[in-house]
């Protein structure tokens, strides 16, 4: 719309016309207040907090319900204006209980700011406050009544932001409240973000409430640890007794490709950080048969001369590696690193989730045509297949969401479920479950293909008529059919992809090539020239052994040594665990899962919140992890790889090149409590090192990556600030050649599952079972 | 069935069926009923809106606002359905004058929705009649049932090519209701808050389609002014306040009642003469003129004619045309919390200002009136008034603040009385009178 002239407090602004005035005030720096107001949420004007002064108009009038107009002069400091917003505050605090000494929300209250800038710190009413009770609606949500503010922003995110309509107003006047669906509790999707909307402490959340006072943590931006969207969260870090805790996941800064949102696992799931199972000594097998603590060098030592045992004896070939869906690309690629140089095999695979492979091998030659997370929010249509996003990918859910509401795009969902998301699609259509091949050939033109009717045609030529489609398909996909699919969508003009996959770092994982046939990038291991000459060790060239091909060999015997890092393909793949007994088998994790416990040695390992680097979402965004949390007796991944490969006879520095020149980003390793850099500096010393870039300093192989992976190279210092920097070009240079074995085994995790992780999170089982209990019918009286 | 009061100053037009036995279809068309739609379907949607402006017939409802120019409002092509939406919401402390449309004359009611539809281009009218007067519902329905049996409701309407349906629905019980958008949103099944105006009703309303909606008395008024002319009905009233109106007059006089009076007609006579003066002869004290959000008149500034440029002059409203009338025995403080104790209750709560400012006057004003209140308190309960005055999401905070905010400028002195302790000063005599009764 064309742009009109207004004037604000004697300054001439210039904003299209039809902007809100709030809005236009806030982009030229002038505060208008507001508590009902929420961007891009509805108007509701219910408030009457952002009153301004129009000229020429009598009454003050509402900025959130304003649009500007050309010539129009406002007054938003005035007497008057400031004399109505108090007197607004006033009435507000009538009633509200004052109890900010103790309210979570003290020092970050919108309220508590607005009557300090407005000044009602006086009380002009006696009678008794009204009370009511404080209630639980759900294992995560309470709300305090008497302190709410009644401005419905958590009913309209609820309803209009989440599609769940959880919550609506309940009886009317001074007596209304807000209520659940469910009446005394919530019937709902738990994301919090109701909690995270109120502007004063009503909704406040179990996880945090009574914890702390907001300015006693730190606020560290990172990376959510759960699912493959990678949302940016800020966790609030405290001093604790072995390091420091996080005590709360919020969207502090918003500047993430997830806007507002944040679901379940985002916001509370990050307590198996301190579940009480937590490792914080190394185990070592003992001559009982038992796991007992040892030191770490101890520890170290073992488990190097372990796997130098094997590969000294029966080659790198009877030694297999699973890496990690959830550490970071900088681990994923040492360890990789590790795996071929050090070890000597290309038996190396971790749980795949999705075929990337095959997805990046149909992108060649189309750089470009990978859809960041953002883009889902502004693309003006978007062909789902398969996935359900809602419960797998809830961030790309929003996205699709606020799409529709707030840009009318157009969603076209083909699933073999009833999935939530259809209720914003523009149409629909039910496949059988391995219809999905024949379905993307019918809509390639091929009728005979999938036996459509009516509506299934008017499907197909409504996505054909779109000028410009995101593709986003789930693991539905695989191999070929990806290859037709990313073939159609090409044959339509504009069209990006998407593939999604399960986990925080999944993606970075196939990128940085934990795969027994690819090196990172996806290049083939027989093509390693490139990396032969970096690594300066002859790589081995054989395709290797596919995670169920290893515990296959090692069930025959024929696998010698297994080094797991931050996995549990125990579990994960029901292996039974006399196919091990006559492996060595060193592991790496947070907690004795199911495959720790069979191990030879157990290294305690930090997660993703206790370390720095960097991960990349199943679109392709690569983000900065930053280390927000600490635990004592843990250490990173990277640490660990870099130790014991030393232990093994590499130089530290042909594994990290940290001496190559590279300088920046010491200190962004460090999260502020880190002890780390008394230990690097003690260990650097020993082996004669510089202390300006330590080995166990992610960045130090960032270079190494971008170099070898170049649609890695992104621009650094955008990456380093905190922003999301989506990879632009293609992943794939060289030809992969032969199909592929794709090995993904989706995991299936819904909102209140996240794998291992989860059931180390007392709060998501808490939900969990709250939302599979069958309530049952009261029973009835024996006559 | 209430009492029906007569004047020979009164001027009967839409009251005129009043007590005729109006309610029996047959009765209805022979008092000229359903020939005022024939006319208009006759004549044209230019014509009828042409008729309606040149009526100078204002909202009865209360806001006064011409008719036939909202009606124009209406754009003529629409995508979606357009509406007729009747307001029967009566709510307003005060107020009876719907209510005996309902109960005397239902006919009228469908017979201006449907002139109204054919002027605007609608093809289906709401009857919404507040959830208290769900009584009433059987009557209105009977008389929509017997209008279709007749075929004048339903397709091809007298042989016209126009359809045209009519719906009955009630409230639940609020008054906010009342309020044009709120009831929209109530009649659509949601909670009755009201809807951020622009855009208005007339080009987003009920379910997005461009609404009329109307009074039930300014609805009933319609037939008759086809029948008669726009201009003839102009002339009864005064300028820019075209023809009569209903006027509820009730508190302390000696025939109470609803009368119906040309526009402009004198409010003291209106008291004195039509409902035949102070109770037992006693002194007026004070006079509600508009419904109970209107501002209070003194006994000295009751000499104004009742249209809504003279009461706008007078420092007060036409409002609904319920006309209450306090005589010397009344304490106003006593009164005040009356008054605000129904908008506390009534307040829907969506905003700040009308939902915690009602409650805190009234808990205020009752402390008062206990005599629990000092001088501030008098000065808080302005200052709160005045705060809520102007600031509000919907008229309803006004019509609280309104009220108060006369009731505390013009009898201070009883606010006074009232202080340290002393309690209301009226009670003994209001004791000793409800003993002799």
């Amino acid at each position: 719309m064309a742009d009109v002239t207004f004037t604000v407090d004697g300054k001439k602004l210039t904003a299209p016309a039809g902007t809100l005035l709030i809005e236009a005030c806030k982009a030229a720096g002038i505060e208008v207040p507001a508590f009902c107001y929420y961007p891009h949420l509805a108007v509701q004007a219910a408030c009457r907090m952002c009153t301004v002064r129009l000229e020429k108009v009598p009454k003050l009038q509402t900025a959130c319900t304003t649009p500007v107009t050309e010539g129009m002069v406002v007054y938003t400091d005035t007497d008057e204006v400031r004399q109505a917003r108090k007197a607004t505050i006033e009435l507000l605090l009538g009633n509200h209980p004052l109890d900010c000494p103790v309210c979570d929300k003290g020092g970050e209250c919108e309220l508590q700011d607005m009557t300090f800038k407005y000044g009602a710190g006086e009380s002009k009413y006696v009678e008794i406050k009204q009370h009511r009770d404080e209630q639980q609606w759900s294992p995560v949500v309470y709300y305090d009544r008497p302190r709410c503010i009644l401005c419905y922003r958590c009913v309209a995110v609820c309803g209009a932001g989440m599609d769940v309509w959880a919550l609506a107003v309940e009886s009317r006047g001074a007596r209304s409240v807000i209520a659940p669906n469910g009446s005394d509790h919530l019937n709902c999707e738990e994301c919090g973000m109701c909690i995270d909307i109120c502007p004063v402490g009503a909704l406040t959340s179990d996880t945090y409430r009574y914890h702390t006072r907001p300015w006693e943590m730190n606020h560290v931006a990172t990376v959510c640890t759960h699912c493959g969207d990678g949302c940016k969260t800020t966790l609030g870090v405290r001093t604790a007794a072995d390091g420091s805790e996080i005590i709360r996941g919020n969207n502090r800064d918003k500047s993430g490709m997830n806007g507002d949102f944040l679901c379940i696992k985002g916001r509370y799931a990050f307590d198996f950080a301190n579940h009480t199972e937590r490792l914080t000594k190394p185990l070592v097998r003992q001559a009982d048969g038992k796991l007992a603590p040892v030191s770490w060098e101890e520890a170290l030592d073992f488990a190097a001369r372990g796997l130098r045992e094997a590969r000294d004896a029966k080659g790198g070939k009877a030694i297999g590696v699973i890496g990690s869906n959830r550490t970071t690309n900088e681990e994923n690629y040492l360890l990789q690193k590790f795996a071929r140089s050090v070890l000597g095999t290309n038996n190396i695979d971790h749980h795949r989730t999705a075929d990337y492979a095959a997805f990046a091998a149909a992108l060649k030659g189309h750089a470009g045509r990978e859809a960041s997370l953002r883009d889902f929010v502004t693309a003006p249509a978007i062909l789902l297949l398969g996935n359900d996003p809602t419960e797998q990918h809830p961030a790309l859910a929003w996205q699709l969401r606020t799409n529709v509401r707030l840009n009318h795009a157009r969603i076209y969902v083909a699933n073999h479920r009833d999935i939530k998301l259809r209720r914003q699609a523009k149409a629909a259509v039910t496949l059988p479950q391995t219809g999905y091949a024949q379905f993307v050939e019918y809509l390639a033109g091929k009728d005979g293909a999938f036996k459509g009717d009516d509506a299934t045609a008017a499907f197909r030529n409504a996505v054909k008529k779109e000028e410009s489609l995101l593709i986003a398909f789930g693991s539905e996909f695989r191999g070929r059919d990806i290859q037709a699919l990313v073939a159609f969508g090409l044959s339509l003009p504009n069209v990006k992809f998407a593939c999604l996959g399960d986990y925080a770092n999944s993606r970075g994982a196939a990128d940085m090539g934990v795969l027994p046939d690819l090196l990172p990038g996806y290049v083939p291991v027989d093509k390693a020239a490139q990396f032969a000459g970096e690594y300066g060790n002859s790589l081995p060239a054989e395709p290797g052994l596919d995670l169920v091909q290893m515990f296959d060999a090692a069930g025959r015997g024929e696998l010698a040594a297994m080094y797991v890092v931050g996995a549990n393909p125990v579990a994960r793949y029901g292996i039974d665990a006399a196919a091990l007994k006559d492996t060595f088998l060193v592991v790496q994790d947070m907690f004795l899962t199911e495959t720790a416990v069979l191990a030879d040695v157990v290294f305690p390992a930090a997660n993703l919140y206790e370390k720095a680097g960097t991960v990349t979402n199943t679109y392709g965004d690569l983000q900065l992890v930053k280390k927000a949390a600490d635990k004592a007796g843990t250490r990173a991944d990277f640490e660990l790889i870099v130790r014991l490969a030393e232990k093994m006879g590499a130089a530290p520095k042909s594994m990290v090149p940290f001496g190559r020149g590279v300088r920046a980003d010491v200190g962004q390793t460090r999260g502020a409590q880190s002890g780390e850099a008394d230990r690097h500096a003690v260990w650097l010393v020993a082996h004669h090192l510089e202390l300006k870039l330590s080995p166990f300093d992610p960045f130090a192989i960032f270079d190494e990556i971008q170099r070898l992976v170049p649609a890695y190279n992104v621009p650094r210092l955008n990456l380093l600030a905190g922003n999301d920097e989506h990879l632009k070009s293609e992943l794939v240079q060289i030809d992969t050649g032969a199909t592929r074995r794709d090995m993904v085994l989706p995991a299936n995790d819904g909102l209140y599952t996240s794998g291992t992780l989860g059931n180390y999170s007392a709060k998501l089982k808490e939900v969990l079972a709250s939302h599979t209990t069958v309530t049952k019918p009261a029973e009835t009286a024996a006559d | 069935m209430p009492r029906l009061v007569s004047h020979p100053d009164e001027v009967k037009i839409t009251s005129r069926r009043f007590g005729l036995g109006a309610t029996d279809i047959e009765k209805y068309i022979a008092l000229d009923g359903y020939k005022a739609v024939q006319a208009a379907i006759a004549k044209g949607p230019e014509w009828i809106i042409a008729e309606m402006k040149a009526s100078g017939l204002r909202g009865r409802g209360g806001a006064g606002f011409p008719t036939g120019l909202k009606w124009s409002f209406v754009p003529k092509q629409s995508e979606k359905p357009k509406y007729v939406l009747v307001n029967g919401d009566e709510s307003e402390p005060g107020t009876c004058k719907d209510h005996l449309i309902f109960l005397y004359d239902p006919h009228a009611v469908i017979e201006g929705t449907m002139i109204a539809g054919i002027a605007i281009g609608a093809k289906l009218g709401f009857i919404y009649l507040r959830g208290e007067y769900r009584y009433l519902l059987k009557i209105m329905e009977k008389a929509v049932a017997d209008a279709y049996a007749k075929g004048f409701l339903g397709k091809n309407i007298f042989g016209s090519g126009i359809d045209f349906d009519v719906v009955t629905q009630t409230g639940a019980g609020a008054y906010e209701v009342g309020e044009e958008s709120a009831l929209m949103e109530s009649l659509e099944g949601k909670r009755g808050v009201p809807r951020i105006k622009p855009p208005f009703p007339a080009v987003v309303g009920l379910y997005g389609g461009p609404t009329v909606i109307n009074n039930a008395e300014t609805i009933a008024s319609v037939p008759h002014i086809m029948l008669m002319g726009g201009e003839a009905y102009a002339k009864l009233g005064t300028e820019r306040n075209g023809g009569t109106r209903l006027f509820g007059i009730s508190g302390h006089v000696e025939r109470p009642g609803v009368y119906e009076l040309p526009m402009g007609y004198n409010l003291k006579k209106a008291i004195y003469d039509v409902a035949g003066g102070i109770r037992g002869g006693k002194k007026l004290k004070a006079v509600v003129p508009g419904g109970s959000s209107t501002p209070v008149m003194t006994a000295d500034e009751i000499d104004v004619g009742l249209d809504f440029d003279q009461m706008g002059k007078a420092g007060t409203m036409l409002g609904s045309g319920g006309i209450v009338v306090l005589d010397e025995t009344v304490c106003i403080v006593e009164f005040a919390l009356r008054t605000i104790q129904f908008y506390q209750h009534e307040s829907c709560g969506w905003c700040i200002p009308c939902r915690e400012g009602t409650d805190w006057l009234k808990k205020s004003i009752g402390r008062l009136h206990a005599g629990g209140a000092v001088d501030k308190d008098i000065d808080n309960i302005r200052y709160l008034a005045e705060n809520m005055l102007g600031r509000t999401f919907c008229p309803l905070g006004d019509a609280a603040a309104m009220p108060t905010i006369g009731f505390v400028q013009k009898f201070r002195k009883e606010f006074e009385d009232h202080l340290n302790g002393k309690g209301c000063p009226y009670k003994h005599a209001r004791e000793e009178e409800a003993a002799l009764v």
